[in-house]
């Protein structure tokens, strides 16, 4: 009898959250209506930057006649500093910046979700060295780290730039993992398995993960956006050297020129700001959503 | 001192290894201890960074020297172990020892670009407008992020409270530095309300620090959009925090007492909701400052407002190692002390909250 409850737990909470995540996610993102219209904006934006690039080509065309002209039926977004077509930067622009914003999320969470959970469950020293290390870079102020990393290393390649952001960025997750497994640790079933000495193996990865689930994904969607923060900070101040067109550059490029200061670009800086800043707040809408899915007790009676 | 954390205490009570124990159970003293090994580590990393990476700093310095001045190979390298106070020759660890030594009687070495000056010394003249503007920003938005957030929950449900909700929510996911380019575009180009290029720098030439009127109207001034922003990005999110926390403390039986007492409302949310609602938004506050102190360095360069962070990145650009590195440290110093200042003051506000760490 006790075998069957253990095993068929965390198989119960598996096919919860494949119903939640594939079989009818729209219902259940539609509970919240901010989050909806956040992964609805999430998804355009992934749309146009994964496949808007094979449908409109960068332009590269200048025409000194148009320079920063306002928006018109052939450039819907009107053009910069040298008559070029800002929406085809656009569409060719997100790509990048989200790549490493997604890698480096990534990193962030494969330091930061084992690290704190290792940290919460097992406590005393091991508990007391990481939270000392993950107190300590968390202390030490990240846009000046990166700044000075920025100026000794160039970062070559997206991959470097995603692998500096994660490394640099994992304690504050870290500290919620650590608190968010503390208090999954004093729950019922985790006490029943510990009685039933499953094996702390069998109680990391049955037990506590599966309901951590949501929470990992949510705080990945957060390290994503703080590397969005990071990386188009460094971009914009010219600190990355990153070739081609991307939502930083297009910034970096309004400021080094001077653009800001002139009165019809108006037009021109407003697109990739508007780009990010959707970006930005869609991600953090849409873990609302999340919330919703993986946290039962947060939906409303409707 | 982690050795020294583990020890039973023993029986007796006064031998000096028991004290030692004692002292290193105090919260106090265990936050004073991690605050120096963060120092410590930000002072190596910035050493390390500078001397060992592939494209080693202070060898093309001297490479540079070479080739405009005409000097030969050892009066460059002299003349730049002199501004790096490093001495070339020496091995690696060693030059580290020196540096720590040079720390430790406060010498952080001298400017490559404007010959000669001590970097202590442009620490000294940029670090207090930071202070300044970030200290008067973190005051604003904590103040009204507190007050918009109590309204909120006392609100809930109506139109004002999901416009402020809304608000706060999209103005706590935008960067910084996009909200400082947006304040630079509309307020100073588009609409032209404020005198952009005037509110350059940290003060108007001619302007003597002093009790003074003139003296703080200018330093406001020109700190006047730094501060916008930095309220800008951070009053949603007290606001959000607050909102939060005052919904739980009114759920709390001791404000259904308190109204069952028959105690006036006014009274009920300011002593009662009010004050228990804003304890836990101060472990937040060490964070924010950080966060806040960090992005500064973004936020002056655009408006060339001149303290500690546009000169962090003004040296990084005219590839002024031993001001970028001082300044790092600067930062880092800063930071770390305000952030002891904000726990301690946290633990002092909130005798329930046991120092975590000692709670074992």
């Amino acid at each position: 009898m006790s075998v069957q409850l253990q095993k068929s737990q965390p198989l119960e909470l598996t096919k919860q959250y494949l119903t939640a995540i594939f079989v009818n996610p729209i219902r259940y993102i539609a509970r919240n209506r901010a989050g909806f219209v956040g992964c609805c904006v999430l998804t355009f934006l992934l749309l146009l930057s994964f496949i808007g690039p094979y449908l409109v080509p960068l332009d590269t065309q200048a025409r000194i006649d148009k320079i920063y002209s306002p928006p018109s039926w052939d450039h819907p977004l009107g053009t910069d500093s040298e008559g070029k077509d800002v929406l085809s930067q656009i569409v060719n622009g997100g790509r990048d910046v989200l790549i490493v914003a997604f890698l480096s999320g990534l990193i962030t969470t494969l330091i930061a979700a084992p690290l704190g959970a290792i940290s919460a469950f097992f406590g005393g020293k091991v508990d007391a060295l990481i939270t000392t290390v993950a107190d300590i870079v968390l202390t030490i102020p990240q846009i000046p780290l990166l700044l000075v990393i920025a100026a000794v290393i160039r970062f070559n390649n997206v991959y470097m730039l995603a692998f500096i952001l994660g490394i640099t960025s994992w304690p504050g997750l870290l500290r919620a993992v650590r608190s968010q497994v503390l208090s999954i640790k004093e729950k019922d079933y985790v006490e029943a398995a510990r009685l039933l000495d499953l094996g702390t193996g069998h109680i990391i990865f049955r037990e506590i993960l599966p309901n951590m689930m949501g929470y990992v994904a949510i705080a990945f969607i957060l390290a994503t956006t703080a590397a969005v923060y990071a990386q188009v900070g460094l971009i914009l101040f010219g600190l990355v050297p990153l070739s081609g067109h991307n939502w930083g550059v297009m910034i970096n490029l309004a400021w080094v020129r001077g653009a800001i200061f002139f009165k019809d670009s108006i037009w021109y800086i407003m697109a990739p700001v508007t780009a990010i800043v959707l970006f930005q707040w869609s991600m953090v809408t849409f873990t609302r959503s999340l919330e919703e899915i993986f946290n039962p007790s947060l939906r409303s009676g409707d | 001192m982690a050795q020294a954390a583990t020890q039973q205490p023993q029986m007796g009570g006064s031998s000096p290894r028991n004290r030692a124990a004692r002292w290193a159970k105090n919260p106090i003293v265990r936050r004073l201890g991690k605050a120096v090994l963060t120092i410590f580590i930000a002072v190596t990393l910035s050493f390390f960074l500078i001397r060992l990476m592939p494209s080693n700093p202070i060898q093309v310095y001297i490479t540079q020297l070479i080739s405009t001045f005409g000097l030969s190979y050892q009066e460059a390298s002299n003349m730049a172990s002199s501004l790096f106070s490093i001495d070339l020759d020496r091995p690696v660890v060693l030059q580290y020892v020196d540096y720590l030594a040079n720390l430790a009687k406060g010498q952080l070495g001298k400017s490559l670009i404007s010959n000669g000056t001590p970097v202590t010394a442009m620490i000294g003249e940029f670090l207090p407008w930071t202070l300044f503007s970030v200290g008067t920003a973190l005051f604003i938005s904590f103040t009204l992020g507190t007050l918009l957030g109590m309204t909120m929950a006392y609100k809930r449900g109506t139109p004002l409270d999901h416009a402020l909700t809304t608000f706060a929510s999209i103005m706590s996911s935008i960067p910084n530095y996009i909200v400082a380019i947006l304040v630079l575009i509309f307020l100073g180009v588009q609409w032209k309300l404020v005198p952009v290029t005037a509110m350059r720098g940290s003060l108007s030439p001619g302007v003597v620090p002093g009790f003074t009127w003139e003296f703080f109207s200018d330093a406001f001034f020109h700190a006047f959009m730094p501060i916008l922003t930095y309220v800008l990005t951070t009053v949603g999110n007290w606001m959000l925090m607050m909102k939060n926390s005052t919904l739980s403390a009114l759920g709390e039986d001791y404000v259904t007492v308190a109204r069952a007492r028959g105690l006036r409302d006014r009274t009920i949310t300011l002593s009662y909701v009010g004050r228990n609602a804003i304890l836990p938004l101060f472990t937040n506050l060490a964070i924010s400052i950080g966060f806040i102190i960090g992005g500064a360095a973004l936020i002056e360069t655009i408006f060339v407002y001149k303290g500690i962070g546009w000169i962090l990145l003004t040296s990084i650009n005219q590839r002024d190692y031993p001001v970028m590195q001082g300044v790092f440290l600067c930062i880092t110093v800063s930071v770390v002390l305000s952030n002891l200042l904000a726990e301690i003051l946290y633990s002092r506000l909130d005798p329930r909250i046991r120092v975590p760490g000692s709670d074992n």
